[in-house]
Order: structure tokens, then C-alpha cells, then sequence
């Protein structure tokens, strides 16, 4: 790294900074990242569908195409599943489909440096551990808070959540 | 003729903006040309039958005129004589004819494909000509039964033994003729092989039956014993008997100075210069390729833009809902107006709903429609009589499905008349009717559209499958099940002429056949009895299809049942139902005892205790079989479109897939079969 100049090192930070949309699950914040991120919908009841886990509430008609709906914090057994208008659906493009996800709420979108994530701690946990990218500090004011940002991607694609037919069964 | 087309381009007329309706205007009459040969009468041929193909026999000519299509207007030409002298009745029409008519259409097919560039060269039509010339005169044509000699070119082919399924060819189908090797057998030092084949059959269907040996492009069909050459409009153009002008052929036209003027004036003027009188009496005439520009029937429209205006549409019916909601609680006297819009606007939605949905949609007939030419051509090489039953033609289907299976559709249907039908006499022997029939149906049955190509011939020999296997290296048992022996029918290893069934090899390509529908998603599936026939049964998924659904509401829940497997319904009474080895439940229903499926435990429905519980059965069938659905209300019918629920959630048993209900909801369609299949098991 000595050999860059600063303005070098500030050209690698700036390309490797990325934007994160962040949510909160119970008391919880989550990061993920933004390119993943189709729109943000207010909740509207889904249709249920038979046989399906818990945490997958049912599809929903957007705009012509049928989207699964999958409540997060069922999944994590993070806060409690109240659904009002306040209740909001982030839609995302995974693994070439449209998957919509319930959190408590959508907070805020940020800019995130790979100086800011430290990689995540081995813990005994609902979320495996392998779905968590890294833990980013963020200073808001005087506030420091911890964010844990997510690969959304294989979370959702991933054989426990139950929305891809798995190859193997 | 090149004349013409020179007159017209100094004309200061850029006439090859027009070339692509001339193209399509042509297309329509040459198919509308075809299906009138086809369903016309040997015996008591019609005149206005003969009329109409005249007229578009002339259209065609009118407009290749315009536009300099030498080859075009040439054989349109003749065409004209012979159907001129057939509509006065100078002449009885003979098959003969029809046969040469037929291929005089295919050949203009080609020659027109070249004009517009998707085909580099089109068969050699001289010596169809020199046919039609004979039978307008009267004559049977040269050869007694039209058989020309040709050379044929293979190659460049890496072995020389990839050419001999062409001699297989010829020697399993008599009818088409004979084929020498030229090269005793070997490769040319470019990697050619050369035939004389001596046939009645047009090139089209020779190229048709050579590819599936050879690829298409490897193969160069020429007549033979004259210098190899190629023919350009140009060349064809300078002789002498290719202008109309000077045919005594043209006399008998009812206007000659009209159509005079109509095929030698450019075609702007054209119209113009139509006398009013006319026109009636040659409708399709009237309207040459320039002045068609107006009237042009049809539109390319790419299908993305079609499923855009699908999901837009179905944004706008769920704002209408939604409008529809808030306003109903308004006082109507005084928001009268507005209430009446919002009415409007409902009806309007709905029409433009339909409407949009039905872009993607074509019925099964424009797959159907192009078999009785096919079969007609090949009975007729094949010494045999086959008639041709379409059923569920209006069964429509997605156009991308369309286009798809006609393809492997086309090879059944040939598996079908060559080794499935017999021969007159093979069936009479049998006890069977001389003719065979080939069946073809198309129906949607649960989330499937099923297209079943049936025949009543030979059907396979089970000893000589297996055999086959054997010889072939495949692992087989004497004690396999039917079902275990057909299957082996697809193994890769049965393509290609193989003594299968009586004639030749059933089985050339069926191993392509079930690839290329297992590509679409679909699945196959082949039944056979000996002597009873065969049938083969198709399986397509509806990525998008639209179907006639009957909704049913269970506990809340919305679920549509397609209506094509609803038998009936009707309101359960108590002690309809019969408890069966504890769990079970059957209903009886018009003397049979049918296994009850409760939609709310299928499903898993939480039930909130109000509204009428489990008060419907509903008879549904499918595969065969009928079980009872008990719901708890009809909610009414309505023609939905069916959405793929994998596209972005995984297979749900029970499921066959998801439509959009007019307030914007989802509703989920249940899949009969596999509800008839768990009932039964």
C-alpha cells in the first residue's frame, strides 16, 4: 500500500464503496445491497400458498407477475409479524426472480467502505453465519451503530428458505 | 419482363417499398390457393372453386409482373391457362392437375422466398412448366406419371456412408422412384456424392425426406444431363416464351385490355386505370401489390411488447377495481355522472382485457391445417389411403408453444402414414377399412395442453423392439411391461430406418422428437396395441395460456378449477356421503361411486367458522378418471390467464399454476389431475 499515493488509495476505497439499503428487523439492523433492490411496496395480503413454510407468506400480484412474499422476521424469529400499513415489502431481483421480503421497516440507504465492515464472529444463530457478508460500523453524529450486511442473494436462493426447487430433492 | 420492372423503377417509382406486402398478399393467396385445391372435388369440381383459385392464381401474376419477379409471373402464367380453361370447362379437371398445381404452389413458395432473400435458391420449375403446358393442352403430360430424372449433390459430408440413408430411402418408399450412385460409393475429393434419381416427387418433398439423413443446405437437387447451371430470374427472363403479351393464352380474359393495362403499367397507375365494371367480378384482382399497401391485414408485432401490454392492461384493471371500491358507497344521485363513468370504464377495462389477451393467442387449427397437404402427398407416394380427423382445433395456445411443436408434431404425423397406416390391402386382410385414419386432438386438461397424434394401423411389434435392443446393446428383459418397451422407442439408438414396424423404421428420429418437446417443457408418452395402432400423447405446461376457469371459493380462499375438467356440480345433502375404511369418503353419483377430495384439507384451508362450509361437490375428471370436489361456493366463471407460478417460486403439488383475479388478488389454479391422481392412490 506505500507505494500508492493517496489519491490512488482513495480511487480503490471510492470503487469498492458500495450503497446499502438498510432495514430493521426487530431491534436489529440489516444492510443489503442496493443493486439487489427492485422497489420498496407497502404490504398488501398475499394469497397463501398450500404446504408452504412459515415464514413464506404467499404470492402477490405485481404488476402481472406473481412474486412470492417472504416474511423475514418470521424466518429469523426477529421481532414480532404484525402486518399494517406501515408494514413494508422490499422487492428484490435474486438469482433471476422477483422475491419480495417483509421487514419492520426500511431505513435508510448508505454508503459503506470496505474499512467500515469487520468480518462476522462465528455464532450459534438462526441466520447461518455463511449469509453474512460482514458487520459495518456507521457514525451518525456522536451514534455509532452496527450494521450486518447481508448477501441477500444466497439468502434467498438458499435451500432453507425454500423458494428455489432444490436440484438435489 | 424486365422491361417492366425498368418502366416502373423510371417511373420514379421506388417500387421496393411494396415488395413486403406483395409478399405477404401473395402468401395469403398462394395458402388460400392450396386449401381450395385441397378440398376441391375431382369428380364434380365447382366453378366458383376454380374461380377463386384462378383469382388468386392472377394476383399473384399481377403483382410479380409489377415488380419484375420474371420466374414468378412466368409460372403464374401457365397456371392461368390451365385454370382458365378448367373454369370455362374446356378442360375436366384431372388429379393430375391438382397434383401440378399443388406443386406449382409450393414452387412459387420458393421462388418468392428467393425474391425476398430468406432463400438463396429456388427449385427449377422449367420442367413443371413444360407439365402444366401439356395439361392445359390436353395432354397427359411427358413421362405419362411426370417422373423427371435429377442429379442430386451431397455434401460436403465427412464420411461418404452418411449419404446411404437416401438409397434406404428409396428402397423403403417404392413410390418415390429410383436413385443410382454416380461415384460408386465414395467421396468426391471435395466431399461430394453424386445420385441420378429418377422420381414424380416435387424437390421440395425430395429435400424434405433427404434431411433427415442429410442437412438440408449438403443437399443440391439439378435435373440431370444438362451442364450444372443456376438459374437467375435474369436468364429466365430473356427467353422468348416467357412473355405474356404474345400467349395466345391471354385472350380469354374477360377484360383483356384491363388486365392488359393491369399487368404492364406500373403499379401505382394501376388502380386508377381499373375500369369500376370490373371489379366484381375479380375481386382479389382488383387490388394489385401497390394499391394492397392500404389494406394490408396483418402486423409483425414483437411478442415482448405484446407481454408488456399484457401486464399493463392488468395494472389498469386493478386501478379500475379500485375505483370501482371507492366509489360504491357514494350517494348516486348525487355523483350520478361519475358513477356512470366509472361503470363505462369497468366495461371498457374488460373488452380491452380481452381483447390484448387474445394478441398472444392462436388456435391449434394453424398447427392442424397443415397436415392434410402433407398427408395427401404422402398417401399418394406411399400407396396408401389415409383420411386425416382433426379434434380441438380451437383449443388455442400460446404462440410461442405454436410454432414450436409443429415441428415435432410433423414427424409424428409422418411416423404416423408411413409406418403406422398399412396398405389397402394389409388392412383389408386385417379386416379393417381400406383407409386408414389419423387422428389428431388437442385439449387442455389440467395444467397441460395434451395433443394426441393416433393412428388405427399395424401399432409396434413388441418382439421386434426388444430384438432391436438387444441387437443394439440395450439393456432389456422378456418380462418388461408395454409401457417399458415402447419407451425404448426413444433411445437414440432406434433413430433411423430401422425394420421396426412392417414398412421401415418407426422411430427416425424419435429420440429428436421427445428432445425437442421435452426442450418446451413438456413430456411424451407412447401407447401402442398390435393391429389396434398407435397413439402418441403429447404434454405441454401453458407458460401462458388463457382458460376457461370456474372459481370456487374454499374458507376464504379463492381457487380456480379449470372448467374443461368440471363435469358438474351440485349441492351436497346430508347422508350423500359415505365413509370408506374410516378415512375415506365416497359420493355416489348417477350409479358410480366417486372418491370425495375436500379442496379446504387439500389444501389446508384455515377455516374462520363463518360462511357455507364444504356445501359443493364438483365433479372434475381428468386422465379418465372423475373424483368429487367438495368446496364450499361457486363463485362463478370467467376465461383467465394462466401464469407460471416457478417462474419465481418453486412447483406447489396440487398446483398448476396462478392467474390475476380482476380486483388484482391471486388466485392459484388447482391441478385436476394431480387432485384425481392423490384421490385415487
Amino acid at each position: 500500500m506505500s507505494a500508492l499515493t493517496s489519491v490512488e488509495a482513495g480511487a480503490v476505497a471510492a470503487a469498492a464503496t458500495r450503497e446499502y439499503l438498510t432495514f430493521r428487523l426487530g431491534g436489529e439492523e440489516y444492510g443489503i445491497d442496493i443493486l439487489k433492490v427492485q422497489e420498496i411496496r407497502s404490504f398488501e395480503r398475499p394469497t397463501r400458498l398450500a404446504s408452504a413454510p412459515a415464514h413464506i407468506l404467499g404470492v402477490v400480484n405485481l404488476r402481472g407477475v406473481i412474486v412470492p412474499i417472504v416474511d423475514l422476521r418470521v424466518r429469523f424469529a426477529l421481532g414480532e409479524p404484525a402486518y399494517d400499513a406501515f408494514t413494508v415489502v422490499i422487492v428484490l431481483n435474486v438469482a433471476q426472480r422477483v422475491v419480495g421480503a417483509v421487514v419492520d421497516s426500511v431505513s435508510d440507504v448508505l454508503e459503506i467502505a470496505p474499512q467500515q465492515v469487520r468480518e462476522a464472529p462465528q455464532f450459534n444463530a438462526l441466520l447461518d453465519a455463511s449469509y453474512i457478508t460482514g458487520l459495518a460500523s456507521v457514525r451518525q453524529g456522536e451514534a455509532e451503530r452496527m450494521l450486518i450486511l447481508l448477501d441477500i442473494e444466497r439468502l434467498m436462493a438458499g435451500a432453507e428458505m425454500g423458494l428455489v426447487d432444490c436440484a438435489a430433492g | 419482363m424486365g422491361e417492366i420492372s425498368n418502366a416502373g423503377l423510371q417511373g420514379g417509382f421506388d417500387l421496393t417499398q411494396f415488395h413486403g406486402v406483395f409478399f405477404e398478399e401473395a402468401g395469403e393467396n398462394l395458402a388460400n390457393m392450396e386449401s381450395l385445391l385441397l378440398a376441391i372435388d375431382v369428380e364434380s369440381a365447382d366453378a366458383e372453386q376454380l374461380n377463386a383459385i384462378f383469382r388468386a392464381a392472377h394476383s399473384i401474376k399481377g403483382g410479380a409482373a409489377t415488380f419484375g419477379f420474371a420466374d414468378v409471373t412466368e409460372l403464374t402464367h401457365e397456371l392461368e391457362t390451365l385454370l382458365d380453361r378448367l373454369r370455362k370447362a374446356e378442360l375436366k379437371l384431372r388429379r393430375e392437375m391438382i397434383d401440378a398445381l399443388l406443386e406449382a404452389g409450393d414452387v412459387l413458395r420458393a421462388q418468392l422466398a428467393r425474391h425476398r432473400g430468406s432463400a438463396s435458391d429456388s427449385p427449377d420449375a422449367r420442367d413443371l412448366i413444360g407439365r402444366i403446358r401439356a395439361l392445359a393442352k390436353g395432354e397427359v403430360p411427358a413421362g405419362g406419371d411426370g417422373r423427371r430424372v435429377l442429379r442430386v449433390r451431397v455434401g460436403p459430408l465427412a464420411d461418404a456412408a452418411a449419404a446411404d440413408g437416401l438409397a434406404e430411402l428409396f428402397r423403403d418408399i417404392p413410390a418415390l422412384g429410383t436413385l443410382e450412385a454416380l461415384d460408386n460409393g465414395a467421396l468426391s475429393a471435395d466431399g461430394f456424392r453424386e445420385f441420378r434419381v429418377t422420381t414424380a416427387s416435387p424437390d421440395g418433398e425430395l429435400l424434405e425426406l433427404f434431411s433427415f439423413h442429410v442437412a438440408r443446405e449438403q443437399i443440391a437437387i439439378e435435373p440431370y444431363a444438362e451442364p450444372a447451371h443456376t438459374d437467375t430470374a435474369d436468364g429466365r427472363a430473356d427467353a422468348p416464351r416467357s412473355a405474356p403479351e404474345s400467349d395466345p393464352g391471354y385472350g380469354f380474359f374477360v377484360d383483356p385490355q384491363t388486365l392488359r393495362a393491369e399487368s404492364a403499367a406500373p403499379a401505382a397507375a394501376a388502380p386508377a386505370m381499373q375500369p369500376q365494371q370490373s371489379a366484381p367480378r375479380r375481386p382479389a384482382a382488383n387490388k394489385p401489390a401497390a394499391a394492397g399497401s392500404l389494406d394490408s391485414t396483418t402486423l409483425r408485432v414483437s411478442v415482448e411488447k405484446v407481454d408488456q401490454l399484457i401486464n399493463l392492461v392488468g395494472e389498469l384493471v386493478i386501478t379500475q377495481a379500485m375505483l370501482t371500491q371507492r366509489t360504491r358507497d357514494l350517494d348516486p344521485v348525487q355523483f350520478q355522472a361519475l358513477l356512470a363513468g366509472v361503470a363505462d370504464l369497468e366495461r371498457n377495462t374488460r373488452h380491452l382485457q380481452e381483447a390484448v389477451l387474445s394478441i398472444r393467442m392462436i388456435p391449434m387449427a394453424f398447427v392442424f391445417n397443415r397436415f392434410p397437404r402433407m398427408l395427401r402427398d404422402l398417401a399418394a407416394k406411399l400407396g396408401k389411403e389415409i383420411e386425416l380427423k382433426t379434434v380441438g382445433e380451437a383449443t388455442e395456445l400460446d404462440k410461442g408453444l405454436v410454432e414450436k411443436i409443429v415441428d415435432p408434431l410433423t414427424h409424428l404425423v409422418r411416423n404416423s402414414a408411413d409406418h403406422g397406416i398399412e396398405t389397402p390391402s394389409q388392412r383389408l386382410a386385417a379386416g379393417k377399412p381400406a383407409h386408414g385414419t389419423i387422428t389428431l386432438s388437442a385439449a387442455h386438461e389440467g395444467g397441460s395442453i395434451v395433443i394426441e397424434v393416433r393412428d388405427d394401423g399395424a401399432g409396434l411389434k413388441r418382439d421386434r423392439i426388444l430384438a432391436k435392443a438387444r441387437e443394439r446393446g440395450l439393456a432389456v428383459r422378456d418380462d418388461m411391461t408395454n409401457a417399458e418397451v415402447w419407451a425404448l422407442i426413444w433411445e437414440p439408438g432406434f433413430s433411423t430406418a430401422e425394420q421396426v414396424s412392417d414398412v421401415s423404421g418407426r422411430g427416425v428420429g424419435m429420440d429428436v422428437v421427445r428432445k425437442n418437446i421435452a426442450a418446451l417443457g413438456g413430456t411424451v408418452e407412447l401407447d401402442s396395441a398390435e393391429g389396434a395402432g398407435t397413439r402418441v400423447t403429447v404434454r405441454l405446461p401453458l407458460t401462458l395460456a388463457i382458460m376457461d376457469g370456474m372459481s370456487v371459493g374454499v374458507g376464504g380462499e379463492t381457487y380456480i378449477v379449470p372448467l374443461a375438467s368440471v363435469v358438474e356440480s351440485f349441492q351436497l345433502s346430508e347422508g350423500m356421503l359415505l365413509a370408506v375404511g374410516g378415512s375415506g369418503r365416497v359420493v355416489k353419483v348417477r350409479g358410480d361411486y366417486l372418491p370425495v377430495v375436500s379442496l379446504a384439507e387439500f389444501f389446508g384451508v384455515p377455516r374462520d367458522g363463518s360462511g357455507p362450509k364444504d356445501s359443493i361437490l364438483l365433479i372434475v375428471e381428468a386422465e379418465g378418471s372423475r373424483v368429487a370436489l367438495l368446496v364450499d361456493e361457486l363463485l362463478g366463471q370467467q376465461q383467465i390467464v394462466v401464469k407460471n407460478l416457478e417462474t419465481n417460486y418453486r412447483r406447489v403439488p396440487g398446483i398448476s399454476g396462478a392467474t390475476i383475479l380482476g380486483d388484482g388478488r391471486v388466485a392459484l389454479i388447482a391441478d385436476v389431475a394431480a387432485l384425481v391422481r392423490r384421490a385415487r392412490h
